[in-house]
């Protein structure tokens, strides 16, 4: 059992690459400031030091470009990791990923393998306003062909961009600005976290709270909450968000009797919409009220502090929903006469 | 002149003529479904510049890719059956008409979204470069293309990182229904390569000698020197963008005048003024590509759809 380090969620990423890197020469990172910038976001700080110019790619702003490289590069037998500097600028490679990244194996009866990972960070930091906070994976997570991958923890981080350098299928990877500097223990040396397998973050019998990446956080700090008023929320942490892990949600929600999803971005058509539609249809009989979720408001991100923070899930939302489904409203208005609160 | 190259030309020009006729027509009588884009009257492009290739030379082709899989392939039975939607086919029926990929033969496409596929071949010759591998990769395009973000950035990213690929601009003169001089403001495509910077040349594509001949200078460049080259084969389409397009936004005359300068024919032409084949032996190799054509017809119609359990397979590996 290699021995647990505290280190941060960029540097679980980075020693993720450089292991992989360290493995196998046919893998190589492009991006825009990936090497001599020592990246944007300092992901890949020190790796062009040590891989070199050949394999550690600098680029011009360019994503349909170089997305485009990358899958044909993928095509022949090299295993590109491409960084986008944010998801949002994923956007201008859309066709890319959607047209052909996705498509490429199915379309060609299985002749292809596209061993290929997209990654950078996604969702809302802090006011960068509506074209740099978006929350994407419910777009990407729509596309057969794309598996989808959303740590949470530097563990985690390390453990499942391992596996998807290894994977032979398309990965979209999508980290976050405000966690990478988060810390967490992590192992040294080789650590595989399985794609498509998701972790109970914590236990509990009341309620089950699906959630990934940012949001894992958000709804711990609710369960935090909750477990003072004695609801005892069970938290899972999907990390892959294609391939769904759906008996990890069907099993405890089926212990728990309630779904809650709590999603970073928009409610319309998402994520959560897909889980609460399954729920649904497969543990009906378990359910002892309607799924519930909390998402981002259905609007453009804000710049205004105050706004933004209205947009997004907080853990207060998280609370306030999970005494909805069990019927544990807390409404100052309310009269006591009344008895609404069991 | 090598007469054996010539008729070997010519045999593969009436492969890819016969065979889109006979798919014009199964097409017509509700054999081939969704989109049929022919090549017709552009043939001496396709073969020339792969004929000028190594085998082994990557292929990266657009949706108007029969000629470009037959002269790469020659496998007539493959296209026809994948143009059908059977097992059988170049992908087993799920690529069709426009996605036609032979991995064994380095024939990676078959793209359908214009454009898009540029920065892919600029990605395959990054890996044979990364690899430090000889091939070059061959990328076909049209005219419409060139006004695409996407063509640009990945010319953009040859250039700069001097990726042996050379970029072979269809200039058949429309964008669909579109002459070029209403979606261009330039006359020559070419001109648009000096930016990246790439040396380019001018081709008359109808003339099969003449584009092979400018391949392979291309393709050899590329190869000794790592350096992108891109060419503009002038050529026209005698057929409709697709087979639902009647063509109306040309005039006959203006088609007459094109097809006066058939490749076939000027292929043919030349045989005969070498005295290389006669008239009559030159329809001897017709009829062989026409029997060829027959065959895979027959093939397609006997052999069976993609098995319905099959649908889901192959989305992941």
């Amino acid at each position: 059992m290699p021995e647990p380090r505290v280190i941060t969620f960029r540097e679980a990423l980075r020693e993720a690459m450089a292991e992989e890197m360290e493995r196998d020469p046919s893998i190589f990172l492009m991006g825009e400031e990936v090497g001599h910038y020592q990246g944007a976001y300092k992901v890949s700080e020190g790796l062009l030091a040590r891989f070199g110019e050949k394999r550690v790619i600098d680029t011009p702003i360019a994503e349909t470009g170089f997305a485009g490289v990358g899958i044909g590069a993928a095509m022949v037998g090299l295993r590109p990791i491409i960084e986008f500097m944010t998801w949002n600028f994923s956007l201008t490679a859309y066709d890319q990923l959607v047209n052909n990244a996705a498509k490429l194996r199915y379309m060609a009866n299985g002749q292809f393998t596209l061993p290929i990972v997209f990654r950078g960070p996604g969702g809302a930091a802090h006011a960068l306003a509506a074209q740099h906070s978006q929350a994407l994976e419910s777009l990407y997570a729509h596309v057969p062909g794309l598996k989808v991958v959303m740590p949470a923890t530097p563990a985690d981080a390390k453990g499942l961009l391992k596996a998807a350098i290894r994977d032979d299928d398309p990965v979209v990877f999508i980290e976050s600005e405000v966690m990478y500097a988060l810390k967490g223990e992590v192992p040294a040396g080789e650590h595989l976290v399985p794609l498509g397998v998701a972790d109970v973050k914590r236990r509990g019998r009341d309620v089950t709270i699906v959630t990934w990446a940012k949001m894992l956080h958000t709804s711990l700090k609710a369960a935090e909450e909750l477990a003072q008023a004695g609801i005892e929320a069970e938290v899972v942490d999907l990390r892959t968000i294609r391939p769904l892990d759906t008996e990890a949600i069907f099993a405890s929600v089926r212990r728990t009797g309630r779904c809650l999803v709590v999603q970073e971005g928009w409610p319309f058509a998402g994520v959560a919409s897909e889980i609460i539609t399954l729920v649904v249809r497969e543990a009906f009989d378990d359910l002892d009220a309607p799924p519930e979720r909390v998402t981002s408001l259905d609007v453009p991100m804000p710049y205004a502090t105050n706004l933004e923070a209205l947009v997004l899930p907080s853990p207060d939302r998280v609370v306030a929903a999970v005494r909805r489904l069990l019927g544990r409203e807390q409404s100052p208005a309310r009269p006591a006469a009344a008895g609404g609160a069991r | 002149m090598d007469a054996g190259l010539l008729l070997d030309l010519y045999r593969s020009m009436a492969l890819c003529r016969r065979f889109e006729e006979a798919a014009a027509k199964a097409y017509s009588q509700g054999k081939i479904s969704g989109f049929l884009h022919l090549y017709i009257g552009q043939e001496a492009v396709a073969v020339g510049a792969i004929s000028g290739a190594e085998p082994t030379d990557y292929i990266v082709a657009t949706y108007r890719e029969h000629a470009h899989y037959l002269a790469r392939t020659g496998d007539a039975r493959a296209a026809m059956a994948e143009l059908y939607g059977r097992s059988t086919g170049a992908n087993g029926g799920r690529g069709g008409s426009m996605h036609l990929f032979d991995a064994s033969k380095r024939f990676l496409g078959g793209w359908a979204i214009v454009g898009g596929h540029v920065p892919i071949a600029a990605g395959v010759a990054f890996a044979s470069k990364y690899r430090e591998e000889r091939d070059v990769t061959l990328c076909f395009f049209g005219d419409g293309t060139a006004n695409m973000g996407s063509f640009h950035e990945g010319l953009a990213l040859a250039g700069l990182w001097k990726l042996p690929v050379v970029f072979i601009c269809e200039n058949n003169q429309y964008a669909m229904g579109t002459p070029l001089y209403r979606t261009m403001s330039v006359p020559d495509v070419a001109v648009r390569a000096r930016g990246y910077p790439m040396e380019f040349e001018i081709v008359n594509g109808d003339d099969v000698l003449e584009m092979r001949d400018a391949t392979r200078r291309a393709v050899e460049r590329a190869r000794k020197t790592s350096q992108p080259f891109f060419i503009e084969a002038k050529t026209y389409r005698f057929r409709g963008h697709s087979v639902a397009d009647p063509g109306k936004y040309r005039t006959k005359e203006e088609v007459q005048k094109w097809m006066e300068r058939d490749p076939i024919n000027v292929l043919g032409q030349r045989i005969q003024t070498l005295g290389i084949a006669s008239a009559e032996q030159l329809r001897g190799l017709d009829d062989e590509a026409k029997a060829q054509v027959a065959d895979a017809v027959e093939f397609a119609e006997q052999s069976p759809l993609p098995e319905p359990q099959s649908v889901c397979e192959y989305v992941y590996a």
